[in-house]
């Protein structure tokens, strides 16, 4: 117990970072209240747990989202959010996350609190615990806060085998819901832009949508579209599976804000982030089942059937115009930025 | 060069500077090059200025000379027999 | 959103290429000289539904695609100078000249910005008094008044620490350039049509007074492009030649006279480099003598470098830019050139011949697009 109740200092400093008296401290009295759970309180080197017979799905990512908060949300979310759907694509009930932070000298103590909160938050909707975690500080320049990297554990149940190399020609593509909102709603407050904008970044757990449906035979493979977008998630597939992926342009849900501000910017809304969003492949039999399963819950009601796998132009995706031309959509070879031209 | 979008006037400001509602998405945007322009009036933006007022009239005639030519070339309205 | 989807609306597409296909007399050639509409036809994949004896040829209106590698290099230079922002559009971070792209010297830590418009560059000067801040804008006519307003509104603010480093180009004189070269082939014209609404439509009547060859004034949405197409066939059909405009919801015959003011305020008229192609008499704005201290090129001249070893022998860039040739045809294509690497800005807009030709022909092995 400490003694008398000092508060936490107001920024984190470099001795957060040492593993001594004040790293303690800042874990103690940040992350653990926050993600509260038994195998965390232990405060050992690792967290054990049991599994029962069967694979296990484990996954990482880095967070180095600016700015580290955004209409909709934060890092905090899309750190556990993020690596939860990457279970949940491979069919994965997800279990336990790990947390890595790296903090910025001088970030506010009060900005972590409420970053740590996020995910404390996200990780209940999302059914997981965060049960291990680490924490270092590194000099920062003045917009760095922090960057937290996540590992996350499932299980996969016998009998799912979610893979590209599942895809068939005639297979049904779906998508989850509109494209583009998370990266339309961080971009508009980056490279000091300052469209006002009312789009809220789509960043949700998709976990309630895919045990809906996880057990309808015909699911070849899911993948959530995240930086790159659409686009190049169906470029990928495709690649992996050495078919074509080709989508509808008039079937894929946007948001008219989220074209409008593409519009302005001369960016390509499937190019564009997105953090909630699911495309599944399933086979032509199944593909309503699968899709009135989405449409049934709350994160992936506006999903819809995008597009069909077909083989003429093998290992590369496609997109059939407005018009009615086929336009092919490759990976882009560098990040999108905004253009006059 | 070529990019600029379509935008409502929502309010003009000091210094003519004006709010702007592009389908959704709002931002300051300069009217130094149209200075006639008012709220409601819609004009084409480029890099954060109003570069004209868009005619609605003139997009109406258009529509119309479109017309007036599609029958002329008697071209089936959408819906009719389709075309390949 | 207004304005817009009525132009995209696909069965209003359909009308107006089966309208094309009624009328269509004879092969076309048509040069879309700006940018905008290039992205515009790729994205739309219209050029692939209009019959067969219709092409494209791409212009040289990028105003990326044109700047010389020596503005990169100097943009380069000022950014490197201690205690200097410089502020530019998104499309000439990755531009290479000489030295590298400007998103590379950001790399080494050189302060470079995106700004959406050149006011948000004059914000970044009155914010940040100690500092120096050089707007780097480019652009053809639609543009150049608003980088023009930067230096009106920044002398009104009495701000001494911005100025401009400008590249700024005229449509019709490169088009002259191309006409007068011979064996040019081209039939008719898709006009710009944001440069249109700057200032106005006469500005295109050379074409048919002095050249021979119709041109259509056109918006940037699909179904503009397509009733500017409709417009040529007929005009083909009928033995006419002559300008119409097409955006006319946008497109005065007068244009916009404040911002020609601007312009003529602002600007002289002088020679320009255009990359790839060379020197073209009287075909860009330089600032004029009383607004020299916002003028980056006067200002820093010391400093800055006066040729560029990357704008000597691109000659095939230069030809794609004037759409002489296909990128087809350059030996780097695809090989030491590719957007990744580029060589030149072709390849580095999103918009340039190259890049799109090279997306589309990497992902349709077997089919060679049209040149």
């Amino acid at each position: 117990m400490s003694e008398a109740s000092h508060s936490l200092p107001a920024m984190i400093e470099a001795s957060h970072g040492t593993g001594g008296k004040m790293t303690h401290d800042l874990v103690e009295r940040v992350f653990v209240p926050a993600f509260r759970n038994p195998r965390l309180e232990e405060l050992g080197d690792q967290a054990v747990f049991e599994v029962p017979g069967g694979r296990l799905a484990l996954t990482t990512d880095g967070y180095v989202v600016k700015p580290v908060r955004f209409p909709g949300g934060s890092i905090g979310d899309l750190a556990v959010n993020g690596t939860v759907n990457d279970l949940l694509m491979g069919g994965a009930t997800p279990l336990y996350l790990s947390a890595a932070f790296i903090l910025a000298e001088g970030l506010h103590v009060r900005l972590l609190q409420e970053l740590v909160q996020d995910m404390a938050a996200a990780a209940r909707r999302a059914g997981v615990e965060i049960v291990t975690g680490d924490t270092k500080v590194v000099d920062g320049r003045p917009d760095d806060a922090m960057f937290i990297t996540t590992t996350g554990v499932g299980l996969v149940p016998p009998g799912i085998d979610w893979s590209p190399r599942r895809i068939r020609r005639g297979d049904r593509i779906l998508l989850s819901g509109t494209a583009g909102d998370h990266g339309a709603s961080v971009m508009a407050a980056r490279f000091g832009i300052e469209l006002e904008t009312d789009i809220p970044s789509d960043t949700c757990a998709l976990r309630d949508a895919v045990l809906r449906v996880r057990d309808i035979p015909g699911i070849r493979c899911m993948r959530d579209p995240t930086r790159g977008g659409v686009a190049t998630t169906l470029a990928e597939l495709s690649e992996q599976s050495g078919l074509s992926l080709t989508a509808e342009e008039i079937a894929i849900p946007m948001r008219e804000d989220v074209r409008a501000l593409c519009d302005v910017l001369g960016l390509d809304p499937l190019y564009v982030a997105n953090e909630g969003k699911l495309i599944a492949v399933v086979a032509p039999e199944t593909a309503d089942e699968v899709l009135r399963g989405l449409q049934a819950v709350p994160e992936t009601s506006g999903a819809a059937i995008i597009g069909e796998v077909t083989d003429d132009r093998p290992g590369y995706a496609g997109l059939r115009t407005a018009l009615g031309a086929l336009r092919p959509l490759d990976l882009l070879p560098v990040e999108q930025l905004p253009r006059i031209c | 060069m070529c990019l600029a979008v379509p935008g409502k006037v929502l309010e003009v400001g000091e210094d003519l500077i004006a709010s702007v509602d592009i389908g959704g998405v709002r931002r300051r945007v300069s009217l130094d090059l149209v200075p006639e322009v008012v709220a409601g009036d819609y004009v084409l933006v480029h890099v954060g200025f109003a570069l004209q007022r868009i005619d609605e009239a003139e997009a109406v005639r258009t529509t119309r000379l479109l017309a007036e030519m599609f029958a002329q070339d008697d071209v089936p309205p959408p819906g009719g027999p389709s075309t390949p | 959103m207004k304005f817009v989807d009525e132009y995209r609306d696909p069965a209003q597409a359909q009308r107006l290429l089966a309208a094309i296909r009624r009328r269509s007399a004879g092969p076309m050639r048509i040069m879309e000289i700006c940018g905008g509409h290039t992205h515009a036809i790729y994205k739309s994949g219209l050029d692939q539904l209009l019959p067969e004896g219709i092409t494209f040829l791409h212009g040289p209106g990028c105003p990326v695609c044109v700047t010389p590698a020596l503005r990169i290099d100097q943009a380069i230079a000022l950014a490197e100078g201690p205690g200097r922002i410089v502020a530019t559009y998104g499309d000439m971070l990755r531009v290479p000249g000489a030295r590298g792209s400007l998103r590379q010297a950001q790399a080494r830590g050189a302060d470079v910005r995106i700004v959406y418009s050149s006011l948000d560059a004059v914000d970044l000067a009155a914010r940040f008094k100690d500092r120096e801040v050089v707007f780097f804008g480019v652009g053809f006519e639609t543009t150049a008044p608003a980088n023009g307003m930067s230096i009106l509104r920044a002398a009104r603010l009495g701000l001494e620490n911005f100025s401009v480093l400008g590249n700024h180009v005229l449509v019709p004189p490169v088009l002259r350039f191309l006409l007068d070269a011979p064996g040019t082939e081209i039939d008719a014209f898709i006009g710009p049509g944001h440069v249109g609404t700057v200032v106005g439509s006469q500005d295109y009547a050379f074409l048919p007074r002095d050249y021979g060859r119709p041109v259509v004034i056109a918006g940037f949405e699909p179904n503009d492009l397509l009733e500017a197409v409709l417009m040529l066939v007929r005009q083909q059909a009928e033995g006419r030649c002559a300008l119409e405009v097409q955006y006319r919801r946008a497109v005065r015959e007068e244009g916009s006279p404040v911002a020609r003011e601007v312009m003529r305020q602002v600007f002289e008229v002088v020679d320009q480099e255009w990359r790839g192609i060379g020197r073209i008499p009287a075909s860009g704005l330089g600032i004029r003598q009383e607004y020299a201290a916002y003028d980056a090129l006067r200002r820093y001249a010391g400093e800055l470098p006066e040729e560029s070893p990357a704008d000597v022998g691109e000659y095939v860039c230069g030809a794609v830019v004037q759409g002489a040739k296909s990128p087809l045809s350059c030996p780097a294509f695809g090989v030491g050139c590719t957007p990744e690497h580029p060589f030149g800005p072709g390849m580095v807009s999103s918009e340039g011949a190259c890049a799109a030709l090279y997306h589309y022909r990497r992902t349709s092995p077997g089919k060679e697009a049209q040149p």
